[in-house]
Protein backbone atom coordinates (compact mmCIF):
# COMPACT_ATOMS: atom_id res chain seq x y z
CA UNK A 1 0.00 0.00 0.00
CA UNK A 2 2.64 2.08 1.12
CA UNK A 3 4.61 1.72 -2.51
CA UNK A 4 1.22 2.14 -3.99
CA UNK A 5 1.17 5.74 -2.79
CA UNK A 6 4.36 6.51 -3.46
CA UNK A 7 4.57 5.56 -6.82
CA UNK A 8 1.09 7.58 -7.05
CA UNK A 9 3.03 10.65 -5.78
CA UNK A 10 5.85 10.50 -7.70
CA UNK A 11 3.39 10.08 -10.77
CA UNK A 12 1.98 13.16 -10.07
CA UNK A 13 5.23 15.04 -9.34
CA UNK A 14 6.04 13.88 -12.64
CA UNK A 15 3.06 15.35 -14.51
CA UNK A 16 3.15 18.43 -12.45
CA UNK A 17 7.35 18.89 -13.78
CA UNK A 18 6.36 18.14 -17.12
CA UNK A 19 3.57 20.54 -17.33
CA UNK A 20 6.17 23.32 -16.03
CA UNK A 21 8.49 22.09 -18.42
CA UNK A 22 5.91 23.96 -21.32
CA UNK A 23 5.69 27.21 -18.62
CA UNK A 24 9.25 27.90 -17.76
CA UNK A 25 9.72 31.75 -19.29
CA UNK A 26 8.83 34.57 -16.61
CA UNK A 27 6.68 36.82 -18.48
CA UNK A 28 6.52 40.55 -18.09
CA UNK A 29 3.08 40.72 -17.50
CA UNK A 30 -0.03 38.59 -17.56
CA UNK A 31 -1.27 40.11 -20.91
CA UNK A 32 1.97 38.70 -22.28
CA UNK A 33 1.29 35.67 -21.20
CA UNK A 34 -1.67 35.48 -22.48
CA UNK A 35 -0.04 36.31 -26.10
CA UNK A 36 2.66 33.98 -25.41
CA UNK A 37 -0.21 31.09 -25.06
CA UNK A 38 -2.49 32.05 -27.75
CA UNK A 39 0.45 32.18 -30.06
CA UNK A 40 1.63 28.80 -29.17
CA UNK A 41 -2.20 27.45 -29.28
CA UNK A 42 -2.81 28.52 -32.57
CA UNK A 43 0.45 27.89 -34.58
CA UNK A 44 1.30 24.03 -35.78
CA UNK A 45 4.75 22.52 -35.09
CA UNK A 46 5.60 22.02 -38.36
CA UNK A 47 7.82 18.73 -37.24
CA UNK A 48 4.36 16.84 -36.19
CA UNK A 49 1.62 17.16 -38.75
CA UNK A 50 -1.35 17.76 -36.22
CA UNK A 51 -0.09 19.27 -32.87
CA UNK A 52 0.04 22.81 -31.94
CA UNK A 53 3.79 23.99 -30.63
CA UNK A 54 2.64 24.41 -27.21
CA UNK A 55 1.62 20.61 -26.84
CA UNK A 56 4.59 19.21 -28.91
CA UNK A 57 7.58 18.13 -27.47
CA UNK A 58 9.63 17.85 -30.94
CA UNK A 59 12.56 19.52 -30.41
CA UNK A 60 11.82 22.49 -33.16
CA UNK A 61 8.34 23.24 -31.01
CA UNK A 62 10.87 23.92 -28.02
CA UNK A 63 12.84 26.57 -30.71
CA UNK A 64 9.78 28.15 -31.90
CA UNK A 65 8.46 28.55 -28.48
CA UNK A 66 11.67 29.84 -27.56
CA UNK A 67 11.84 32.38 -30.14
CA UNK A 68 8.34 33.18 -29.72
CA UNK A 69 8.92 34.31 -26.29
CA UNK A 70 11.50 36.18 -27.08
CA UNK A 71 9.66 38.17 -29.77
CA UNK A 72 7.77 39.30 -27.44
CA UNK A 73 9.77 40.13 -24.95
CA UNK A 74 11.05 42.53 -27.59
CA UNK A 75 8.25 43.49 -27.75
CA UNK A 76 7.10 42.51 -31.76
CA UNK A 77 3.47 42.46 -32.65
CA UNK A 78 1.37 39.06 -32.82
CA UNK A 79 1.52 40.02 -36.45
CA UNK A 80 5.08 40.03 -36.66
CA UNK A 81 5.92 36.95 -34.83
CA UNK A 82 3.30 35.29 -36.66
CA UNK A 83 4.93 36.50 -40.19
CA UNK A 84 8.31 35.50 -39.23
CA UNK A 85 7.28 32.04 -38.83
CA UNK A 86 5.05 31.88 -42.26
CA UNK A 87 8.27 33.26 -44.43
CA UNK A 88 10.15 30.39 -43.25
CA UNK A 89 7.71 27.48 -42.60
CA UNK A 90 4.89 28.56 -44.80
CA UNK A 91 1.59 28.96 -44.45
CA UNK A 92 1.67 24.95 -43.18
CA UNK A 93 2.45 26.77 -39.70
CA UNK A 94 -0.90 28.51 -39.82
CA UNK A 95 -4.01 26.75 -37.76
CA UNK A 96 -6.43 29.36 -39.46
CA UNK A 97 -4.96 29.62 -43.51
CA UNK A 98 -5.11 33.04 -44.50
CA UNK A 99 -8.05 33.42 -47.54
CA UNK A 100 -6.45 33.40 -50.47
CA UNK A 101 -7.70 31.86 -54.07
CA UNK A 102 -6.20 28.48 -53.35
CA UNK A 103 -7.72 28.31 -49.89
CA UNK A 104 -11.13 29.86 -50.92
CA UNK A 105 -12.69 26.53 -51.57
CA UNK A 106 -11.70 25.48 -48.40
CA UNK A 107 -13.21 28.73 -46.47
CA UNK A 108 -16.49 28.73 -48.52
CA UNK A 109 -16.81 25.48 -49.21
CA UNK A 110 -19.16 24.20 -46.51
CA UNK A 111 -21.33 27.29 -46.43
CA UNK A 112 -21.77 26.55 -49.86
CA UNK A 113 -23.08 23.26 -50.13
CA UNK A 114 -25.17 23.93 -47.34
CA UNK A 115 -26.79 26.35 -49.57
CA UNK A 116 -26.90 24.11 -52.15
CA UNK A 117 -28.34 21.98 -50.03
CA UNK A 118 -31.32 24.42 -48.75
CA UNK A 119 -31.93 25.50 -52.58
CA UNK A 120 -32.84 21.50 -53.44
CA UNK A 121 -34.75 21.13 -50.32
CA UNK A 122 -36.65 23.51 -51.14
CA UNK A 123 -37.10 22.83 -54.72
CA UNK A 124 -38.12 18.98 -53.91
CA UNK A 125 -40.61 20.22 -50.94
CA UNK A 126 -42.29 23.08 -53.95
CA UNK A 127 -42.37 19.84 -55.90
CA UNK A 128 -44.10 17.48 -53.79
CA UNK A 129 -46.75 20.35 -52.74
CA UNK A 130 -47.43 21.10 -56.11
CA UNK A 131 -48.10 17.19 -57.12
CA UNK A 132 -50.33 16.58 -54.31
CA UNK A 133 -52.59 19.72 -54.82
CA UNK A 134 -52.87 18.66 -58.40
CA UNK A 135 -53.71 14.92 -57.50
CA UNK A 136 -56.44 16.55 -55.03
CA UNK A 137 -58.12 18.09 -57.43
CA UNK A 138 -57.25 16.03 -60.72
CA UNK A 139 -60.60 14.39 -60.56
CA UNK A 140 -63.24 14.47 -63.11
CA UNK A 141 -66.40 15.35 -61.01
CA UNK A 142 -67.77 11.31 -62.40
CA UNK A 143 -64.39 10.24 -60.43
CA UNK A 144 -65.58 12.41 -57.15
CA UNK A 145 -68.97 10.94 -56.99
CA UNK A 146 -67.60 7.49 -57.05
CA UNK A 147 -64.78 7.96 -54.91
CA UNK A 148 -67.34 9.42 -52.05
CA UNK A 149 -69.61 6.28 -52.53
CA UNK A 150 -66.53 4.00 -52.16
CA UNK A 151 -65.52 5.64 -49.36
CA UNK A 152 -69.40 5.95 -47.57
CA UNK A 153 -69.35 2.40 -48.49
CA UNK A 154 -66.49 1.12 -46.47
CA UNK A 155 -67.46 3.04 -43.90
CA UNK A 156 -70.69 1.30 -43.57
CA UNK A 157 -68.72 -1.76 -43.81
CA UNK A 158 -66.43 -1.03 -41.06
CA UNK A 159 -69.69 -0.25 -38.89
CA UNK A 160 -70.65 -3.92 -39.24
CA UNK B 1 -33.47 15.98 -67.85
CA UNK B 2 -35.04 13.18 -65.25
CA UNK B 3 -32.07 10.62 -66.78
CA UNK B 4 -29.01 13.27 -66.14
CA UNK B 5 -30.44 13.54 -62.22
CA UNK B 6 -30.27 10.05 -61.77
CA UNK B 7 -26.43 9.97 -63.15
CA UNK B 8 -25.77 12.90 -60.38
CA UNK B 9 -25.09 10.56 -57.52
CA UNK B 10 -22.30 8.24 -59.70
CA UNK B 11 -21.14 11.72 -61.01
CA UNK B 12 -20.21 13.62 -57.30
CA UNK B 13 -18.86 9.69 -56.62
CA UNK B 14 -16.64 9.85 -59.09
CA UNK B 15 -15.51 13.33 -58.20
CA UNK B 16 -14.32 12.16 -54.69
CA UNK B 17 -12.81 8.78 -55.66
CA UNK B 18 -10.56 11.16 -57.92
CA UNK B 19 -10.20 13.44 -55.25
CA UNK B 20 -9.30 10.54 -52.94
CA UNK B 21 -6.90 8.88 -54.67
CA UNK B 22 -5.04 11.18 -55.58
CA UNK B 23 -4.78 11.49 -51.75
CA UNK B 24 -3.31 8.06 -51.88
CA UNK B 25 0.21 9.88 -53.13
CA UNK B 26 0.46 12.71 -51.49
CA UNK B 27 3.00 12.67 -48.68
CA UNK B 28 1.54 14.71 -45.78
CA UNK B 29 5.12 14.99 -44.58
CA UNK B 30 6.62 16.88 -47.13
CA UNK B 31 6.07 20.79 -46.75
CA UNK B 32 6.21 23.42 -49.70
CA UNK B 33 9.22 25.14 -48.54
CA UNK B 34 8.38 28.81 -48.02
CA UNK B 35 11.69 29.82 -48.80
CA UNK B 36 12.14 28.65 -52.96
CA UNK B 37 12.88 31.36 -54.94
CA UNK B 38 14.31 33.38 -51.92
CA UNK B 39 18.54 34.34 -51.46
CA UNK B 40 19.71 32.07 -48.86
CA UNK B 41 18.86 33.95 -45.57
CA UNK B 42 21.95 36.54 -44.59
CA UNK B 43 23.75 34.15 -41.62
CA UNK B 44 27.51 35.01 -40.05
CA UNK B 45 28.77 31.88 -38.47
CA UNK B 46 32.11 30.04 -37.32
CA UNK B 47 33.58 27.29 -39.63
CA UNK B 48 33.51 23.72 -38.22
CA UNK B 49 36.76 22.66 -39.43
CA UNK B 50 38.15 25.76 -38.37
CA UNK B 51 36.59 27.97 -36.01
CA UNK B 52 38.39 31.12 -36.25
CA UNK B 53 37.13 31.53 -39.59
CA UNK B 54 33.70 33.31 -40.38
CA UNK B 55 31.70 31.93 -43.14
CA UNK B 56 28.68 33.93 -44.62
CA UNK B 57 26.08 34.01 -47.28
CA UNK B 58 28.41 35.59 -49.94
CA UNK B 59 30.83 32.45 -49.35
CA UNK B 60 27.91 29.83 -51.09
CA UNK B 61 27.78 31.93 -54.39
CA UNK B 62 29.40 31.62 -57.51
CA UNK B 63 28.42 27.89 -58.32
CA UNK B 64 25.03 25.71 -58.14
CA UNK B 65 25.43 23.51 -54.71
CA UNK B 66 23.98 21.70 -52.57
CA UNK B 67 23.17 22.93 -48.87
CA UNK B 68 22.72 19.70 -46.31
CA UNK B 69 21.90 19.96 -42.87
CA UNK B 70 22.99 17.25 -40.80
CA UNK B 71 23.77 16.49 -37.07
CA UNK B 72 25.37 13.82 -35.17
CA UNK B 73 22.20 12.97 -33.29
CA UNK B 74 20.25 12.36 -36.12
CA UNK B 75 20.35 8.58 -37.78
CA UNK B 76 18.65 9.43 -41.07
CA UNK B 77 21.95 11.45 -41.33
CA UNK B 78 24.43 8.35 -40.73
CA UNK B 79 22.24 6.61 -43.97
CA UNK B 80 22.43 9.68 -45.91
CA UNK B 81 26.36 9.95 -45.85
CA UNK B 82 27.58 7.88 -47.61
CA UNK B 83 25.54 9.28 -50.56
CA UNK B 84 26.56 12.42 -49.82
CA UNK B 85 30.56 10.96 -49.86
CA UNK B 86 29.55 9.04 -53.45
CA UNK B 87 28.12 12.20 -54.77
CA UNK B 88 30.89 14.65 -53.63
CA UNK B 89 33.39 12.50 -55.47
CA UNK B 90 31.11 12.65 -58.62
CA UNK B 91 31.83 16.70 -58.58
CA UNK B 92 28.90 17.49 -56.97
CA UNK B 93 29.33 20.70 -55.10
CA UNK B 94 27.93 20.50 -51.21
CA UNK B 95 28.23 22.62 -48.68
CA UNK B 96 27.15 21.22 -44.99
CA UNK B 97 25.26 23.04 -41.78
CA UNK B 98 25.79 21.33 -38.78
CA UNK B 99 22.92 21.65 -37.17
CA UNK B 100 22.29 21.94 -33.41
CA UNK B 101 25.34 19.70 -32.75
CA UNK B 102 28.44 19.51 -30.44
CA UNK B 103 31.72 20.45 -32.18
CA UNK B 104 33.73 17.76 -30.93
CA UNK B 105 31.09 15.31 -32.31
CA UNK B 106 30.75 16.53 -35.29
CA UNK B 107 34.49 17.27 -36.20
CA UNK B 108 35.12 13.47 -35.09
CA UNK B 109 31.93 12.18 -37.87
CA UNK B 110 34.03 13.97 -40.45
CA UNK B 111 36.99 12.42 -39.84
CA UNK B 112 35.60 9.18 -39.47
CA UNK B 113 32.92 8.89 -42.12
CA UNK B 114 34.87 11.45 -44.81
CA UNK B 115 33.89 14.86 -45.88
CA UNK B 116 31.97 15.26 -48.54
CA UNK B 117 31.53 19.02 -47.81
CA UNK B 118 32.98 22.54 -49.34
CA UNK B 119 32.11 24.59 -46.87
CA UNK B 120 31.14 23.19 -43.32
CA UNK B 121 29.23 25.74 -41.65
CA UNK B 122 28.42 24.98 -37.78
CA UNK B 123 25.19 26.28 -36.55
CA UNK B 124 24.73 25.38 -32.87
CA UNK B 125 22.69 27.35 -31.65
CA UNK B 126 20.19 26.68 -34.51
CA UNK B 127 19.59 30.32 -35.86
CA UNK B 128 20.25 29.57 -39.41
CA UNK B 129 18.30 26.47 -39.41
CA UNK B 130 15.63 28.72 -38.09
CA UNK B 131 15.99 30.60 -40.79
CA UNK B 132 15.75 28.25 -43.39
CA UNK B 133 12.41 26.49 -41.80
CA UNK B 134 14.41 23.16 -41.13
CA UNK B 135 12.09 21.23 -38.99
CA UNK B 136 14.09 17.66 -38.95
CA UNK B 137 17.67 16.58 -40.06
CA UNK B 138 18.26 15.70 -43.09
CA UNK B 139 17.24 18.59 -45.47
CA UNK B 140 18.55 19.44 -48.39
CA UNK B 141 18.39 22.56 -50.22
CA UNK B 142 19.43 23.50 -53.76
CA UNK B 143 20.96 26.78 -54.42
CA UNK B 144 21.97 28.35 -58.01
CA UNK B 145 24.61 30.39 -58.70
CA UNK B 146 22.92 33.48 -56.94
CA UNK B 147 22.59 31.93 -53.58
CA UNK B 148 18.64 31.50 -55.04
CA UNK B 149 17.13 28.83 -53.17
CA UNK B 150 15.72 26.67 -55.41
CA UNK B 151 14.88 23.63 -54.59
CA UNK B 152 14.25 21.52 -50.91
CA UNK B 153 14.51 18.19 -50.31
CA UNK B 154 13.36 16.78 -46.74
CA UNK B 155 14.69 13.53 -45.63
CA UNK B 156 17.61 11.14 -46.39
CA UNK B 157 19.19 11.44 -49.96
CA UNK B 158 19.26 7.58 -51.43
CA UNK B 159 20.86 6.69 -54.84
CA UNK B 160 17.59 6.28 -56.27
CA UNK B 161 15.89 9.49 -55.24
CA UNK B 162 19.15 11.40 -56.21
CA UNK B 163 18.70 9.83 -59.57
CA UNK B 164 15.63 9.99 -60.13
CA UNK B 165 13.93 13.46 -58.27
CA UNK B 166 17.02 15.87 -57.71
CA UNK B 167 19.59 14.96 -60.41
CA UNK B 168 17.72 16.46 -62.87
CA UNK B 169 16.80 19.54 -60.90
CA UNK B 170 21.11 19.79 -59.92
CA UNK B 171 21.66 19.11 -63.51
CA UNK B 172 19.47 22.34 -64.95
CA UNK B 173 21.06 24.54 -62.23
CA UNK B 174 24.58 23.63 -63.45
CA UNK B 175 23.59 24.01 -66.98
CA UNK B 176 21.71 27.24 -66.16
CA UNK B 177 25.04 28.68 -64.74
CA UNK B 178 26.93 27.58 -67.67
CA UNK B 179 25.72 29.43 -70.79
Amino acid sequence: MKTWISAALLSLALVASSQAAIDTYEFASEAERQRYRSLVEELRCPKCQNQNIADSDAPIAMDLREQIFRMLEEGQSNEQIVEFLVSRYGDFVLYKPPVTARTLLLWYGPAVFLGIGFVLLGVIVLRRRGQSASAASGLSADEQQRLTALLKQTSVDNKD
Amino acid sequence: MKRLILLLPLAVFLGVAVFLYRGLFMDPSELPSALIGKPFPAFSLPALDDPERTLSEADLKGRPALVNVWATWCPSCRHEHPVLNQLAERGVLIHGVNYKDERGAAQKWLRELHDPYQLNIEDAKGTLGLDLGVYGAPETFFIDAQGIIRHKFVGTIDERIWREQLAPIYQSLVDEATP
